[in-house]
């Protein structure tokens, strides 16, 4: 026991030693470019700094809002598009093409093209009942293009779980709808818990994209700071702060996928 | 006038592609009945148990369930699964819950029962067959004899009219296959019908009212366990036990 701990403390000692070699070799090579005064100016302007932090994390609270609103859209219309995949016979032989020509469609086409398509194409119709606003078509198409992705990460859990378990549920009399309902669904979300995090941490980057409608999100707000300053620290600026959301969500994933691990090697040695 | 029977099979044909399993089963068990379904791997024993719980359709014939033709047009399936248990090899537990809720969720949500009536009975089921204090567990933390134990539990908290055992004891380790079989025996003892599938020849020859020997896709030779088991009247029973002795199994 004690031989591990002091083994683990320099193994930590040893990881933080040569990760403090490479950035030291990094920091070296980058700074000592021909070119390195001229970006240093450029990107890492000390007084520009400063002043984007603040304006950008207030703007960057509306990338958080798009986030979380397109989520809560795309977590359930993705289950919808990934279970009208999975229905049997050929009644549904239509939901289910229109589920595949989707789940195709979106994910074939670059998430920018949607969104200039919408967020320009719906509110140009001129039609008095649907919404104008870019920000309301930014996310629709973040919502329309992630329920793509997502209905996949969906249809992989529910196809891992055995048929086994359906033919067990349906022998209890349970309807097909609540088979899937209290025996595959609780089973195929908690795989892919994991892989969903990962789509999560996507579309929190593409928020960035509605800032091209001229949604002042941290993107656009990042813009109009460097426009004013002749200075691209904003963006510098924009994109720690992006990562720094990121960084919380990847660990938890990491964490999350260990922790399965461990326990699938528990119940296995239980047995 | 005689009751009708518990189930009754009638010219059964099943087909998997090319492939026909079944080529005309005809079968009637009475109610108590405990019929021990025995026959070579492959030979479709399990085929005919999923048909009797119309997991698999049948291609031709028909099967009544106490008087109710269960194979006509517009059954409804899940009315008829809710009145014949079936429990597995592969025990089939669901993994994600307890096994209180693996027990009630077919009285709740299937049949419509509130959720303390059917944990009482869930309760008293488990304390009968010896698993009061695993309620709270996930299947995982069981033993194969337990979580089998609990599968057969989840079939009878149903309340079926009819059981179908597939082979329950065959994933087991051998040491585990005794308290299985006393399940068994205790629901054969308390009357209740059962139609077996096993590989257990002594277990079938202890339990069975009735024996059917499974060959070719049809029900060969079907007798009292003693005639079955020491005097087959078919050579290919007679063979088929043959092999069964040489392989210590009898
Ligand atoms: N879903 C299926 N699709 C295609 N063929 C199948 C299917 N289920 C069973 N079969 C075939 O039907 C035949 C009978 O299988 P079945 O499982 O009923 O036999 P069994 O008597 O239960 O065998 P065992 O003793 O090994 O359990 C086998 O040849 C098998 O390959
Ligand atoms: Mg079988």
């Amino acid at each position: 026991m004690r031989a591990s701990a002091a083994s683990g403390r320099r193994s930590t000692l040893i990881a933080l030693g040569s990760t403090i070699v490479f950035a030291v070799v990094v920091v070296l090579l980058v700074t000592n470019a021909p070119g390195w005064p001229a970006v240093k100016r450029a990107f890492f302007d000390g007084e520009v700094f400063r002043e984007s932090l603040e304006v950008i994390p207030e703007a960057f609270l509306l990338n958080v809002k798009i986030f979380l609103v397109a989520e809560a859209f795309i977590l359930p219309f993705a289950l919808l598009i990934a279970i009208l995949r999975g229905l049997p016979g050929p009644v549904f032989f239509p939901l289910r093409a229109l589920a595949v020509v989707y789940a195709d469609f979106f994910r074939g086409v670059p998430t920018i093209l949607v969104i200039y398509m919408l967020g320009f194409g719906a509110p140009a119709l001129g039609l008095s009942w649907i919404p104008i606003d870019p920000l309301f078509w930014g996310v629709v198409a973040l919502v329309l293009v992630y329920s793509a992705y997502v209905s996949e990460v969906y249809r992989a859990g529910i196809e891992s779980v055995h048929p086994s378990q359906e033919a067990a549920a349906r022998s209890l009399g349970l309807s097909r709808a609540k088979a899937l309902r209290f025996v595959i669904l609780p089973q195929a979300v908690r795989r892919v818990v994991p892989p969903l995090l990962n789509d999560f941490i996507g579309l929190q980057k593409d928020t960035a994209l509605v800032g091209l409608l001229g949604v002042v999100e941290a993107f656009r707000q990042s813009q109009i700071e460097a426009a004013n300053t002749f200075n691209y620290t904003p963006y510098v600026v924009t994109a720690i702060i992006f990562i720094l959301l990121t960084i919380p969500l990847a660990r938890l994933t990491d964490w999350l996928v260990a922790r399965d691990r461990r326990r699938q090697l528990a119940a296995a040695g239980a047995r | 006038m005689t009751a009708a029977p518990a189930l009754l099979l009638e010219g059964v044909h099943k087909s998997f592609d090319k492939h026909e399993v079944l080529k005309g089963i005809d079968l009637a068990l009475e109610p108590h009945d405990v019929v021990c379904l025995i026959g070579a791997s492959g030979s479709g024993k399990s085929t005919l148990l999923r048909c009797v719980n119309l997991l698999e359709p049948i291609d031709q014939g028909r099967i009544v369930l106490g008087g109710d033709e269960i194979t006509a047009p517009g059954v409804k399936v899940d009315r008829v699964r809710r009145r014949v248990g079936i429990v597995f090899q592969a025990f089939n537990l669901f993994p994600h819950m307890t096994v209180l809720r693996n027990v009630t969720l077919g009285p709740i949500r299937a049949l419509g029962a509130s959720r303390a009536e059917a944990e009482a009975e869930a309760r008293e089921l488990l304390g009968r067959f010896g698993l009061a204090d695993r309620a709270g567990d996930y299947p995982d933390r069981l033993s194969g004899g337990q979580q089998q134990r609990v599968a057969i539990v989840r079939a009878l908290a149903m309340r079926p009219e009819l059981m179908l055992l597939d082979e329950v004891t065959s994933a087991l380790d051998p040491e585990l296959v005794a308290e299985v079989l006393s399940v068994i025996r205790e629901l054969a003892e308390s009357g209740m019908t059962m139609l077996i599938a096993t590989h257990e020849m002594s277990f079938a020859r202890d339990i069975a009212h009735r024996v059917c020997f499974l060959d070719e896709g049809v029900i060969l030779e079907e007798g009292d366990p003693e005639q079955i088991f020491t005097a087959p009247r078919e050579p290919r029973t007679q063979q088929f036990l043959q092999r069964i002795v040489a392989a210590g199994r009898l």
